[in-house]
């Protein structure tokens, strides 16, 4: 009898910190959509900001934060992979192979700020790539690079051995076996990795601050080596600047708004990529 | 001609770190016969048949010596290619493991990662490695779900079939009942009877019923080494060894 009551205390206190947690997801959702809904209209998704960005839409804003993302998880997710790949199936397993590891996972908890003046001073300035969509992605992309290595290497070593042999007994080379099984069967765990850091990239401010965003830039970026406005810095720039701050809070909201749907629809697509290629393999 | 040899093992050691696994092991393969290795968990049987195709040689932390031969040809030379040797020599593994890909899938991946591309040729093989596997009939309506799908035993067939796919010459089979019911088994053992027409087979067991039935040369192995190592009914019969004789009466193991 004792025990029963043990765990019914035991699963009550579990559900009440999972309660804690909805709630505090409840509130920042409730909190967004209440203030940001009313800036958002069809003008707001697709026109250019108007009058020291005080009316108007942030279309070129979204695409900026579009062109970043996509930028960085072009540069992070093959390279990441590939370090993951070569961690998990070549390295031999030693002394140095598990001090690169270490450090990939310290790797993530550099500050993001570190990470933006690591891009100024490389990317903007010593590679000359200037202050851009590139530099930008980039940065972010670096930032983005331990969370993809660490879930690949995961969704990697926990395919199971067993199919390994299979393939490798019916005559294929370690690389067929790794490029037909092991990466198919492992991707849906990587995909998750991937998701992550978008949602991650999409949102960071400080790499971009000084390698990528634009207060204000009139019309779209016109080539990879043009400054952006994003999501983010806009955000940052509107609560901070300008001359009506009332008019540019709405917008801010409104901003935050589109940014956590932006996340919520590119995750989506991913979990959708991701279910159908366990329903193909499971 | 009765004796023909297809694969031999001669002075055979092997070693998981420090801990020797088998001792100067030596034992003959005929050609289109079943051989059956037999004795208690952890003997080395399962270790010993991976030699023949050279999967150990993936596990780190492993040291091997001695010969073994395929077609009189030493497998471990460096200038043979483990890939040829996996081709040759098959393996049906204690698990069913089959690839988390469609039922066609698994029997043509080894087709394709062998340069393989003429899809009706695919097909044909395809077809011909299931009805073999006699696994036809139970998957033919339902090549492209998923082969995770099939029952245990269904699966363990499957594997069978995807390792017939390859055309090789001698299949290793590691305890490929171990997992299953007794109409599986049944069916498995069916199977490796049909097979040995056109194959060498070595199947390890824990069972010596199956050993028995299946088998017509049986070697008994304890802590590493083989005990001894005849023809089935001699050893079942009239074991030389007491060990054997204690091990197959079930006085021990």
């Amino acid at each position: 009898m004792k025990k029963h009551i043990v765990q019914n205390l035991g699963f009550l206190f579990i559900f009440l910190c999972l309660l804690t947690t909805l709630f505090f997801l409840g509130t920042i959702i409730y909190f967004v959509f209440t203030r940001g809904a009313q800036a958002i209209s069809w003008d707001f998704l697709t026109k250019a900001p108007r009058n020291a960005m005080t009316e108007g839409g942030v279309a070129p804003v979204i695409v900026g934060t579009l062109y970043l993302t996509l930028g960085s998880m072009l540069f992070a997710v093959p390279l990441g992979l590939a370090c993951a790949i070569y961690i998990c199936e070549y390295s031999p397993k030693s002394l140095v192979v598990n001090i690169i590891r270490i450090s990939i996972n310290n790797l993530a908890g550099v500050p993001s700020v570190v990470f933006g003046l690591f891009g100024l001073a490389v990317f903007v300035n010593f590679l000359g790539f200037g202050v851009s969509i590139v530099s930008g992605s980039l940065s972010l992309g670096i930032l983005a690079l331990p969370l993809i290595i660490s879930s690949s290497q995961e969704a990697l070593v926990a395919v199971p051995h067993s199919i390994r042999e299979a393939s490798l007994s019916l005559g294929a080379s370690k690389w067929e076996t790794i490029k037909r099984i092991v990466l198919p069967t492992a991707l849906p765990g990587i995909l998750t990795g991937v998701i992550l850091s978008v949602g991650r990239v999409a949102g960071e401010t400080a790499p971009i601050l000084f390698t990528a965003a634009a207060f204000y830039k009139r019309g779209y970026p016109r080539s990879i080596f043009s400054e952006v406005m994003a999501l983010p810095y806009h955000i940052y720039a509107l609560m901070t600047e300008g001359a009506h701050p009332d008019k540019q809070r709405v917008i801010a909201y409104g901003c935050s708004l589109v940014l956590l749907f932006l996340v919520l629809f590119i995750s989506g697509f991913a979990i959708f990529l991701r279910q159908r290629q366990r329903s193909l393999h499971g | 001609m009765d004796n023909k040899i297809k694969m031999q093992a001669r002075k055979v050691d092997f070693f998981y770190g420090k801990t020797q696994a088998l001792k100067d092991v030596n034992i003959d393969i005929h050609t289109n016969k079943v051989t059956a290795m037999i004795g208690p968990s952890g003997c080395g049987k399962s270790t010993f048949i991976r030699l023949f195709n050279r999967m150990n040689e993936l596990l780190p932390h492993t040291s091997f010596s001695g010969e073994i031969f395929l077609d009189g040809m030493e497998i471990n030379r460096s200038s043979v290619d483990a890939v040829d040797i996996r081709r040759r020599v098959g393996m049906v593994f204690q698990k069913p493991n089959p690839f988390p890909k469609s039922i066609f899938e698994n029997i043509s991946y080894g087709l394709r990662v062998n340069g393989i591309k003429d899809r009706g040729f695919i097909e044909q093989r395809v077809e011909d490695s299931l009805r073999k596997a006699v696994i036809w009939d139970e998957v033919k309506d339902r090549l492209n779900d998923s082969a995770l799908r099939l029952s245990g035993g269904q699966q363990q067939r499957l594997c069978i079939a995807r390792c017939l796919a390859v055309e090789n010459e001698v299949i290793l089979f590691d305890e490929p009942c171990a997992s299953l019911d007794p109409i599986s088994t049944a069916k498995i053992e069916e199977l490796i009877l049909e097979l040995k027409k056109d194959y060498s087979i070595v199947i390890v067991t824990h069972n010596m019923q199956q050993a028995a039935r299946v088998s017509d040369y049986t070697g008994f192995f304890l802590l590493g080494e083989l005990i001894e190592f005849g023809k089935t009914q001699d050893i079942f019969t009239a074991p030389r060894d007491k060990k054997t004789e204690d091990y197959i009466t079930g006085r021990f193991g």
